[in-house]
């Protein structure tokens, strides 16, 4: 099979800036088009830019005011997943013949506070029934009773997460917590408190993809998978009004993963590093268990245990998650990738995992869409 | 002050009077929905027939909104939950309780309105919710 392989990356930090949509892009970029050598508009051949709320042409404005339009730009949209849906149609497009190189990226700048999205019927939003947190909470809820994860648990996963963070020169939030400050923070929906969600804010990512044959030592994308949900789930990312009386509806994530895992001919037992969604500090367990990174019903067991800590079996977000980034939609799941291709270069500083060779990075959200992508070096 | 439901088709008052959800079933494969739609959202089938759901069912989670959503009106905090019914289906809902330690696992709960918001002309807006029977789990 053709390899894929990542010839640069880039990245704005993720928080919240006075600059525009376009310029995150920008800087985005400019940054991977030089990791990757390239300069002007021979250097790739088409573009796709993931965004959820970036409008009309977003993407197509970063690369006008880089001078860099003539080739094919498209914007991608897929709630959570959609820079990596954006990477799955560039990876895709170069497997197929279509292209040499590709310029993925995404961009964001969230509004504030709890995200109104155009998802929802307004009647539905009027009814109290389109409270996005309440939502996460009663996952939490269920995956308390099912998998045994305490309220102690959930503060761990923050606190595990931003302590990650404290590394990461592009994350917002760069201090680390107590597991009895996360418990202090404003219940928003029981049992998820304030510090337990991640902040909706602003940031680029940006991946530039090459047809092999491999360059030594470069990073390649062994899968680049999206799946959307199956119907009857009542707590999916769907967020239906119904769903089933049934617990064995499998999950957009497991669906992404298991192709994934597939397609790459590895398994989770493979992995070194792992960058997941952790909108809140529950849907983090949740992913150990729908990624098969630990038996069903053990994430709090594994958590607990350290192993998904830095200087564990598997540390899981070592960039400080979601929980320490921040989440601008279209560009957290190619943030993800950054941290990923940095970690298995051994550029990642103080937050290097150590002998990292394989790494998956993981978004699931509105649609519901899930990704997965695999990287080797 | 006159009353109206949030949407029509959602819920109706059956002749004992009291709080139905308007669901689907499926002709193809007998599962049911809810709300109604044209087409079955888990086979995708056409000819979904009207249902109206059963008025009781059990508390299957819970929680507490302690801010207002976007769109949202009405009181704050509230009670949002899902329910499970013998229909087959779970169904997410608010939910009614006069206190937080009547939520438990399995609890009965029966359908009833609730007030969400009010039209400029007074008009208040409804929605279905559960609340508790008071029954054991």
């Amino acid at each position: 099979m053709t390899v894929v392989e990542v010839a640069g990356v880039g990245l704005h930090p993720f928080g919240r800036f006075d600059t525009t949509l376009t310029e995150l892009g920008v800087t985005a970029v400019r940054a991977a088009l030089d990791d990757a050598g390239i300069h002007g508009r021979d250097g790739f051949q088409a573009a796709f830019c993931g965004t959820a709320y970036g409008g009309v042409a977003a993407g197509h404005k970063v690369l006008a005011a880089l001078g860099l339009t003539g080739g094919p730009i498209v914007d991608v949209e897929a709630g959570c997943a959609s820079g990596a849906a954006a990477l799955m149609l560039a990876a895709s497009a170069i497997r197929a013949g279509q292209y040499d190189t590709v310029l993925v990226f995404g961009i964001e700048k969230m509004p504030k506070g709890i995200i109104r999205s155009s998802f929802f019927e307004p009647w539905r939003e009027r009814a109290g029934l389109a409270a996005t947190p309440a939502y996460f909470a009663l996952r939490a809820q269920r995956l308390m009773r099912d998998s045994g994860v305490t309220r102690e648990d959930l503060a761990a996963v923050v606190v595990k997460n931003r302590r990650h963070g404290v590394a990461n020169p592009d994350a917002m939030f760069r201090r680390e917590v107590r597991p009895e400050e996360v418990l202090a923070s404003r219940v928003v929906c029981d049992p998820l408190h304030l510090w337990m969600l991640c902040s909706p804010n602003e940031g680029a990512a940006a991946v530039v993809l090459r047809r092999g044959p491999a360059t030594r030592g470069a990073v390649r994308v062994e899968a680049a998978v999206l799946r959307s949900h199956l119907p009857g789930n009542v707590l999916g990312e769907a967020t239906p009004l119904c769903g089933l009386v049934s617990d064995d509806v499998p999950a957009p994530s497991t669906l992404a993963a298991d192709d994934a895992y597939e397609a790459a001919g590895l398994g989770p037992e493979d992995l070194d590093v792992v960058e997941c969604q952790d909108t809140d500090a529950a849907r983090e367990l949740l992913a150990y268990e729908e990624l098969r990174l630990c038996p069903p019903g053990r994430s709090a067991a594994m958590l607990r245990a350290g192993e998904t800590a830095l200087g564990g079996r598997l540390p899981v977000n070592p960039s400080g998650g979601l929980l320490s980034k921040g989440e601008p939609l279209g560009a957290s799941a190619l943030g993800q990738v950054v941290e990923l291709v940095r970690q298995l270069q051994g550029q990642a500083g103080d937050r290097q995992v150590d002998r990292a060779r394989v790494g998956l990075a993981h978004t699931v959200g509105r649609g519901a869409n899930a990704s997965v992508t695999i990287l080797r070096r | 002050m006159p009353e109206r439901p949030i949407e029509e088709g959602l819920f109706v008052d059956d002749r004992a009077g009291r709080t139905r959800l308007i669901g689907g079933s499926c002709p193809a494969c007998g599962r049911v929905h809810f709300p109604r739609a044209a087409h079955c959202p888990w086979c995708g089938a056409r000819g979904v027939v009207e249902r109206l759901l059963s008025p009781e069912g059990t508390l299957w989670g819970w929680t507490e909104v302690t801010a207002a959503p976007p769109g949202y009106e009405g009181p704050v905090p509230y009670h949002l939950g899902v329910v499970e019914l013998p229909d087959g289906i779970r169904v997410v809902t608010r939910l009614v309780a006069d206190a937080a330690d009547e939520l438990r696992f399995g609890a009965p709960m029966r359908a009833v309105t609730d007030a969400v918001a009010e039209d400029p002309d007074g008009t208040v807006v409804l929605s279905w919710a559960f609340t508790p029977t008071g029954g054991r789990p």
